[in-house]
């Protein structure tokens, strides 16, 4: 929202809630499906269906607030009548359909457009789904009851309630309609509506107001009595009277539980300027509902947290520039080193925290795959199950951002290419149902997200035989490993390959995911067993914010390895060095032979060092293949903020980023992946 | 009511017609105000390897990382040693934050702009006529007054991209 627009922050939280709940409620529904009936979750559903209908109407989307009112009428109905005969795909379908078209207008509303969308047909499909329901048990009306039992829903909206009261308690109350207002019995009913939310087992005189006109009458000249019982407070309870429209005046005592009618607290209140603002009294409403749902946990913008994060960087920094000082070289300070000691403490435990912050676990990401999976294998007429392990390991909120695309593009795959039809595997003598399986653990500073199938496998011919025609072949086949030979089909290039695509399939747009990830500084590896499925293994840091680096120095420059990288750092020994006829330098380590990258050489910096023997050589690893940087010296280990270089300077093969020294002074960090390759 | 709207229009205008000026040997140009957001002395700059000659690395400036170029190297002039006048103008051009190296920053002028003429149209025009979009006159003198969005987003940075 660049425009300052006083709605902005309010519509800001409209598209977060809307779309939290919206994940929430795909996620319930497909649940359900799966488990084949709504029993544990329909409250929740309903409360969402409300929560969103609420807060489109609030906010004027009419055509959403419609949209959650059509299918809160469904689940309305289910709830009520607890109908046998329920078709739980196809309601999941409505669901989905409701739920893709909210998405879509939440998606313009975000992006500054105008909600055009129009919920005719989507609600239309409700009502028809609603009435074949119906049609399954005639007995039942439409008519509203609201003697319902909302147990579940103030369970969830009553969590925080302040007055800590042992039990319900049971409120009386009489209340008196400005004189001509008009329609009051239609008041009343949108009152105990209303009051519906916040209290239970309500009873109202006159009764019938909703058939009987002549209520209208009663109600006006002896008020409407209500009693109810909930766990508000007397406060809550008030203020809701308060806010009512129209409203008078009203008596609200509080009944003792055993129905013993002795009134412990009366009040009455008159209201002389009730608030004729709808709409504000609706927003009122629900943020109370909002706030009191989510008392543990804040909501914090992001941009925020950004600078919070960019702050400690700083602090850390700030903190060696003075711990460190080149000043203080050679001075006895124990007192000084002491509280330098306790700074730094702090300073990292302040970092520690603002990572732990930022970190989120992928549940969320991941259970959008289900979603993906169900509509794949409708449209595809294959039978498929998604298992997901490891669903709470947490990663950086960015890292989040970027793996989601990737993470459904390899799912996609699985589903089409992978898994076969239903047909195939049974004379395959494989389960019929294919499997996939998405696991995500920790492996030491790194994520590890697997997505396994257990379908067809890659065909590696066809595979070798692209590659060849690609010219990206040199050596001998035979010479090549399978990984190697998988890792092809993330070539740009395969993607477009109709033949492979045809025989093995995942050739469409790998070289994006690979991209993708090695965006945000992960690896992608492909196993693949014929005949018995594919393992894509994906391997994504925890964070991109921090990470430990190694400086060096090359001439004047200054360069950050990150130390994951780093294999091990020494000084060469003659015989070790080999070239080749090419005059390609070679170090031979361990029996194996590694290239040497002469740093000076490939950044042109001027430096004195250029005698192998003379600087230190660091080696590094990136995708299984070590490199030997030639460097001036070691400076030494550091924590550092990884900062992106501007944008004006674009993106430089061989630079990840940059971070700040003690000094002050700029080092470039290496992107070990890019030297490597 | 219209004294206040009236304030707000002087508000608004305080930035107008105003050039702070820098030279290049013996030119002076001058860049609209509203762009430069300070002037700092030479800092130590980082390299940074496949870049165009011109853009001379990047600069700490508290914290937040800026790209610096070389104005003299940007429009093709001979590459002069930094000294005690060399500055560093910062400027914020459509959201992107650079550092332009000059040898001296001069001051900060009003020109009217019907004091700014076009640059004359050579066919076979130097190299930097292409940055600069008017001629001020200031008394005597001349001022060249750059084209910023020209010396951000000339051809010569896509070409950059393609480096990279």
């Amino acid at each position: 929202m660049a425009n300052n627009d006083s709605k902005a922050p309010m519509l800001d939280l409209f598209v977060f809630e809307t779309n939290q709940l919206l994940e929430q409620l795909e996620r319930l529904i497909l649940d359900s499906e799966k488990s084949g009936g709504l029993e544990v979750v329909i409250n929740e559903v309903f409360r969402i269906m409300h929560t969103l209908k609420g807060s489109a109407a609030m906010m004027m989307f009419n055509d959403i607030s419609s949209v959650a009112h059509s299918l809160e009428d469904v689940f309305f109905y289910i709830r009520e009548t607890k109908p046998q005969s329920v078709d739980y795909s196809e309601l999941t379908d409505l669901v989905l359909n409701a739920v893709d078209f909210i998405k879509g207008e939440v998606a313009k509303v975000e992006n500054g457009a105008d909600a055009t969308g129009d919920s005719y047909v989507v609600c239309e499909k409700s009502r028809e789904f609603l009435s074949s329901l119906k049609e399954g048990h005639p007995k039942l009306t439409d008519t509203t009851n609201f003697d319902i039992d909302d147990s579940t829903i103030h369970s969830l909206t009553d969590v925080s309630d302040t007055s800590k009261g042992e039990g319900e308690i049971r409120y009386e109350a009489r209340i008196f309609f400005d004189e001509d207002c008009g329609m009051e019995n239609i008041r009343a009913f949108t009152l105990i509506h209303e009051l519906s939310e916040l209290a239970e087992n309500i009873v109202h005189s006159p009764m019938d107001i909703l058939e009987n006109d002549a209520t209208s009458e009663v109600i006006k000249n002896e008020g409407f009595q209500i009693t109810f019982s909930t766990q508000k407070s007397l406060e809550i309870v008030q203020e809701f009277f308060c806010n009512t429209m129209f409203l008078k005046e009203f008596n609200l005592n509080v009944v003792a539980d055993d129905s013993v009618k002795k009134a412990q607290q009366k009040k009455v209140i008159v209201l002389d300027d009730p608030i004729p603002d709808e709409p504000v009294n609706a927003a009122g409403k629900e943020m109370e509902q909002q706030t009191e749902g989510a008392q543990s946990f804040i909501s914090v913008n992001v941009s925020k947290m950004d600078i919070l994060m960019d702050l400690v960087g700083e602090l850390v920094i700030a903190e060696a520039m003075v711990t460190q000082n080149p000043e203080l070289q050679g001075l006895r300070l124990d007192k000084f080193y002491k509280s330098a000691r306790q700074l730094r403490k702090i300073t990292s435990e302040l970092q520690d925290t603002v990572m732990s912050i930022r970190m989120v676990p992928l549940s969320a990401t991941f259970h959008k795959m289900n979603r993906i999976v169900r509509d794949m294998v409708r449209k595809l007429d294959k039978e498929a199950q998604l298992e997901i392990i490891g669903e709470q390991t947490e990663v950086d909120k960015n890292i989040i951002e970027s793996i989601s695309d990737p993470l459904m593009h390899l799912i996609r795959n699985a589903v089409d290419h992978g898994i076969e039809p239903a047909q195939e595997r049974i004379t395959q003598g494989k389960p019929k149902v294919g499997k996939i399986r998405l696991e995500a653990k920790s492996a030491g500073g790194d994520v590890l997200i697997t997505i396994q199938d257990d379908g067809g496998g890659l065909n590696k011919e066809k595979i070798l035989k692209k590659a060849w025609e690609r010219g990206l072949i040199e050596k001998e086949e035979t010479s090549l490993s399978d990984n190697q030979i998988y890792s092809f089909i993330l070539q740009p290039g395969f993607s477009t390959n109709d033949t492979v695509t045809e025989f093995s399939g995942r050739g469409v747009g790998m070289d994006v995911v690979a991209k993708n990830i090695e965006k945000i500084g992960g690896t992608i590896s492909v196993d693949s067993i014929v005949g018995e499925g594919t393992t894509m293994s994906i391997r994504i840091p925890l964070t991109l914010a921090i990470i430990d680096g190694m400086n060096i120095k090359v001439g004047n420059s200054i360069y950050t390895i990150p130390i994951i990288a780093i294999k091990e750092s020494f000084r060469l020994k003659e015989q070790n060095l080999i070239k080749d006829t090419n005059n390609n330098e070679m170090i031979m380590i361990r029996g194996e032979c590694h290239p040497v990258l002469r740093l000076y050489e490939r950044f042109q910096v001027k430096t004195e060092v250029k005698d192998l023997r003379e600087g230190i050589m660091v080696m590094v690893e990136a995708d299984g293949k070590g490199i030997c940087l030639f460097a001036d010296s070691l400076i030494g280990q550091q924590q550092v903020v990884v900062k992106a270089l501007p944008s004006y300077i674009k993106k430089t093969k061989g630079i990840a980023g940059c971070t700040l020294l003690g000094d002050g002074g700029v080092s470039l960090i290496l992107d070990v992946a890019a030297l490597n390759s | 009511m219209s004294e206040i709207a009236e304030n707000v229009l002087d508000e608004e205008d305080t930035q107008k017609d105003k050039f702070l000026t820098f030279s290049l040997g013996t030119e002076v140009y001058g860049i609209e105000i509203k762009f430069v957001t300070e002037i700092i002395g030479m800092q130590s700059v980082t390299e940074i390897p496949d870049l165009p000659e011109y853009v001379q690395g990047i600069i700490n400036l508290r914290g937040k990382i800026i790209p610096v170029i070389d104005v003299r190297l940007r429009f093709k002039k001979v590459y002069r040693e930094y000294n005690d006048r060399t500055c560093i103008v910062v400027v914020d051009i459509k959201n992107v934050t650079l550092g332009l190296i000059v040898d001296a920053v001069e001051e900060v002028l009003i020109i009217a702009a019907q004091e700014i003429v076009l640059p004359p149209q050579f066919d076979n025009g130097s190299y930097h006529q292409r940055f600069i979009k008017g001629i001020g006159k200031v008394g005597k003198d001349v001022k060249l007054i750059l084209d910023s969005d020209r010396l951000l987003n000339d051809n010569e940075v896509s070409s950059l991209e393609k480096i990279c």
